[in-house]
């Protein structure tokens, strides 16, 4: 079955291959010392890995509770007001536009940021000039202040489609009957869409906080894009530090030891999620 | 009758407040790309004169020329789609296949395979690529556009092998039955029953495994160092990550990588759409 003997060499082997050099030092050549837990305990101490680990929760912050708050109401929104009431094919237009910046690879949206937070030539600084705001301009990517905030934004906008996608369609599983008995009982339009919307597409919430937290965890393009990183570390996460473990410092049993910790948190966030929605649904 | 006339009266104003709030997010959403095709068209002396908010003073094209001879852009839409075509079509091969062998309707005593097919494809490349970076270099296929085609072909394959198992674990047992009395053998089955009755599915997964390839950064970036095998991609983000380009050529550089995708998005758009909202509740 070439299925199993591809699934072997690319994943399966590779994985644990990776596992076991996180337990060894080494720099690419040679033989790989094997040394126990050493690089875990140094990561553990490492204040560069704590800042990204940091960094890396306001990414998901950015990637996954931000947009799923705001997808669930601008997905209401469309669904409620604007389709029913203006035409579905304004509500398809907008769920587009929206949707729009989730079609570009990562990096091409990088560089489209990348121009237009730019500190001398960029276009939202020349905007501020303009309206006579100029003492607010900034270096936003180049600037330890402004960094993170400046990629969460960019992120925000990559990201914000997919949930309103995901939610419009979970929408049309619900039953209109529950939304016009609420509305004879005289419940506002808050009260039904936290007491019939989001009890109703619960599975769709889930699934998009669970995708979008693990696409925060694994967030590398539009970091090496944007800030590389920097400045100073100020955007750094794990993903890319482990990628500038391997490669650019040579020291490839810590950058194994980060790759290793985070699958598994990846793989212990997706059971988790999957046990709260088992009990969720039963 | 007289609900629905209280219910508009009460309504316009709201109506009237949220439709514009959407539209503006739409358009501010829509912004970044109107200023890149504004500005992919400006002369750079006509930019540095008005900035990147005006309109051109006339239509200027030989930025985006210069931009595609300089890193023989057609080169890199090339390898893009040698890659992403191979691996989505490889890809859909091997997942069916998979899927198949797996057993049909037996799927749920084989729950943890499906299993790890989705942890496969939710772990971090960073957790691959150093054994297989390493791999590659031994077998002779480090920066060779096949190392990335057998890479993404089982990437993309664990996830499809885990959704056509889930899709065919509700194919009609009738069907299949049928086509074993009339003397089909397993693989008789497999293409000329099981494949066209799925092929909807199947066409989902193609167009879903040929865009995702096409945006793929971390493993292009690591695998293909010369620049004639590079992706659209790896280009535009090395390019970037140099820090060598003025304000109308990055502008040039993020129009071509948008039209793209936005292209596929055009084309591929009701695939697109169905597709994300039946993963969602998978």
């Amino acid at each position: 079955m070439p299925g199993a003997a591809l699934f072997l060499v690319i994943i399966a082997i590779p994985l644990a291959v990776n596992v076991w050099i996180s337990f060894t030092r080494w720099q690419g050549v040679g033989t790989p010392r094997w040394v126990g837990f050493e690089q875990y305990r140094k990561l553990f101490t490492d204040e560069t890995f704590w800042a990204s680990t940091r960094n890396n929760l306001a990414l998901i912050v950015a990637m996954a509770i931000i947009p799923t708050f705001l997808g669930l109401l601008l997905a209401a929104a469309l669904f409620d007001v604007v389709a029913k009431r203006v035409g579905q094919r304004s509500a398809s237009a907008l769920r587009a536009s929206f949707y729009l910046p989730q079609v570009l690879p990562a990096v091409v949206a990088g560089v489209v940021w990348g121009w237009i937070l730019h500190p001398e030539y960029g276009a939202v600084n020349e905007l501020l000039r303009v309206v006579g705001l100029g003492s607010w301009t900034q270096n936003w990517l180049g600037d330890e202040k402004t960094a993170l905030l400046s990629v969460m934004a960019v992120l925000v906008w990559i990201q914000l489609g997919y949930p309103i996608v995901i939610f419009m369609a979970g929408l049309q599983r619900v039953d209109p009957e529950l939304y016009e008995s609420a509305e004879v009982d005289g419940a506002s339009w808050w009260q039904r869409l936290w007491l019939i919307t989001v009890p109703q597409i619960r599975p769709e919430i889930f699934v998009v906080l669970l995708t979008c937290t693990i696409a925060a965890l694994k967030t590398f393009d539009k970091i090496f894009v944007l800030t590389r990183g920097g400045p100073g570390g100020a955007t750094n996460v794990p993903s890319y530090f482990s990628f500038q473990n391997f490669f650019e410092k040579a020291n490839v049993g810590y950058g194994a030891a980060i790759a290793t910790l985070l699958t598994a948190v990846i793989v212990g966030l997706t059971f988790v999620f999957l046990r709260v929605q088992q009990r969720g649904e039963s | 009758m007289s609900a629905v006339t209280v219910r508009r009266r009460r309504g316009d104003p709201v109506r009237f407040v949220v439709l514009t709030g959407l539209v503006l997010l739409a358009v501010v959403t829509l912004v970044p790309f109107l200023l890149v095709a504004v500005n992919a068209v400006k002369s750079p002396s006509d930019y540095s004169r008005n900035g990147p908010l005006g309109l051109p003073e006339s239509l200027y094209l030989r930025g985006i020329v210069d931009f595609w001879v300089r890193v023989d852009f057609a080169e890199k839409l090339m390898n893009s789609a040698v890659i992403a075509g191979a691996v989505a079509v490889l890809a859909v091969l091997v997942s069916i296949s998979a899927a198949y062998a797996l057993g049909i309707g037996r799927v749920h005593g084989r729950l943890w395979i499906i299993g790890v097919f989705l942890l496969a494809n939710l772990m971090p490349q960073e957790a691959l690529v150093y054994p297989l970076y390493y791999m590659a270099k031994k077998v002779d296929l480090y920066d060779t556009r096949l190392a990335v085609i057998i890479i993404f072909t089982a990437v993309q394959s664990a996830f499809g092998t885990y959704l056509l198992s889930s899709v065919l674990s509700r194919f009609p047992r009738e069907i299949l039955d049928a086509a074993r009395i009339d003397g089909a053998s397993r693989w008789q089955t497999l293409w000329r029953v099981v494949v066209p009755i799925s092929w909807p599915t199947l066409s989902v997964l193609l167009v879903f495994f040929f865009i995702w390839t096409w945006n793929e950064f971390f493993i292009p970036l690591v695998m293909l160092v010369s620049n004639d095998n590079q992706t659209v991609p790896v280009a535009l983000g090395v390019l970037q990550g140099q820090r060598l380009m003025d304000a109308t050529t990055q502008s040039a550089s993020a129009l071509l990588g948008i039209l793209p995708a936005v292209v596929f998005f055009i084309l591929f758009q009701r695939t697109l759409t169905r597709g994300i909202a039946a993963g969602a509740v998978k």
